[in-house]
């Protein structure tokens, strides 16, 4: 976490490499979350 | 059976209007003192804390809280949930003093207030943010106005006007959502200016989203508590349709506020990992805003779930609480408690107490003229005149 970085291309490979790594948990988290939420209305 | 006759014969002297009438007696002296003596009397504000509780707490929290009007019209008038119907005035009516209360606040906390309509008629400024806020909270008291007027109107008898704003009500959603979609984020655009003086954690490019999206879980948190509280306090003024439709409202925006929220817990670690952040979570400030994620984000949204799943609707009304509070604590947050953040402790903003009785005296205001409106009007019950207007 504490990288130097010397150029904004630096800077933003590394935030957005992490960006795109949380995406994945996320997209599957929202829609466990969304199941969760509605499954027993659908019921 | 509800009550629609406005004359009273019990007693004026009760505990809540002794307490009331104390707070209004205060807040008066504190407003001649304020309008007499000038800021320095009443507040701490300095110059490198120009803005204190009553811009964190009467604008940025009174804004957001006001939000109700706009996400309940828009739910039925364009996303065609009628059956929360019966939400929409009192949501409209807590948007409507919400927004005139800010107004009045601004006038306390702007050193010279009769220059307010400065921006409108005399030096427009359309570069600066603060204009657009400015003429968004103006346009849109007027449209909250309007859309209040139909049971002013009806409690008045003046049936023609009323039919013709009546017709207007498409016209007026859509304008309040614009209205707010454009001011609520400019509230948090206004810190993007500060990017020195606000805490990294707090400060990111994406504040005008995490405003907007915040206020709609402020705006459907606050129609699901101002519902329970009129329940709990003026039950006998509702009629069968508010009561039958009482639970859905709950039920149906709790799960809204719930999935928002996730929202919400997710786009801010976005926010963290796309300013590099992280290392600040091991600090004081960083604890304290683990503490606004976890309690007042995350544990909100997991509660309204589990109540919306086992449709506990107390769970849902308690942590509406939660909810609310949670915009308190993060508009707190960001104007004040992470906002110089780097400045000593001898520096820093604690409110004087005349501003907290101030804060106090407007909130008070505002519940008055809520009892005094519902109390007289048709806001929880519908007049026999317009059965059949819905």
């Amino acid at each position: 976490m504490d990288n130097v970085f010397y150029t904004l291309h630096d800077f933003f490979f590394h935030t957005e490499s992490i960006t795109y790594l949380l995406i994945v948990p996320v997209l599957v988290g929202i829609t466990l979350f969304w199941k969760f939420l509605a499954e027993k209305e659908d019921e | 059976m509800y009550e629609n006759d406005s004359t009273d014969e019990k007693s004026w002297i009760t505990p809540f209007n002794v307490v009331a009438g104390l707070i209004v007696v205060i807040g008066l002296v504190i407003t001649i003192l304020r309008f007499t003596g000038g800021l320095a009397t009443v507040t701490n504000l300095s110059d490198y804390n120009p803005w204190g509780i009553w811009i964190g707490f009467d604008l940025l929290v009174g804004v957001a809280l006001a939000a109700g009007g706009y996400v309940t019209s828009a739910a039925v008038y364009i996303f065609g949930m009628k059956r929360y119907h019966s939400a929409v005035r009192p949501a409209i009516l807590t948007g409507f003093l919400g927004y005139a209360l800010v107004v009045l606040a601004l006038h306390y906390d702007v050193g010279r207030p009769w220059r307010l309509p400065y921006p409108f008629i005399v030096q427009q400024g359309t570069t600066s943010v603060l204009f657009e806020v400015a003429a968004c909270v103006a346009l849109y008291l007027a449209v909250l106005f309007i859309e209040f007027s139909p049971a002013a109107m009806e409690w008045l008898g003046i049936k023609r006007a009323r039919n013709l704003v009546d017709k207007l009500t498409l016209l007026l959603t859509i304008l309040g959502v614009v209205l707010s979609t454009m001011h609520q984020s400019s509230l948090g655009a206004l810190f993007l200016i500060a990017p020195s003086k606000l805490h990294p954690l707090w400060y990111s490019p994406f504040l005008p989203i995490y405003f907007f999206i915040t206020s709609i879980i402020a705006g459907l948190s606050m129609v699901i508590l101002e519902s329970t509280l009129s329940y709990r306090y003026l039950k006998h003024k509702m009629d069968e349709v508010y009561l039958k439709e009482k639970n859905d409202v709950t039920l149906g925006f709790g799960k809204a506020a719930s999935f928002v929220l996730a929202g919400y817990f997710i786009i801010k670690f976005f926010g963290l990992s796309s300013g590099n952040d992280w290392r600040y979570l091991g600090t004081g400030y960083g604890i304290w805003y683990l503490v606004e994620l976890f309690g007042f984000v995350a544990l909100p949204c997991v509660l309204y779930a589990v109540g919306v799943r086992e449709k506990n609707l107390v769970l849902i009304k308690w942590t509406s609480v939660l909810a609310v509070l949670g915009i308190v604590v993060n508009r707190f947050n960001v104007c004040l408690i992470a906002f110089n953040w780097h400045l000593p402790s001898s520096e820093r903003y604690v409110p004087h107490w005349l501003e907290i009785g101030i804060s106090i005296f407007i909130v008070t205001l505002g519940i008055l003229a809520f009892r005094f409106i519902v109390t007289r009007m048709p806001i929880l019950y519908t007049h026999t005149d317009y059965k059949d207007s819905h």
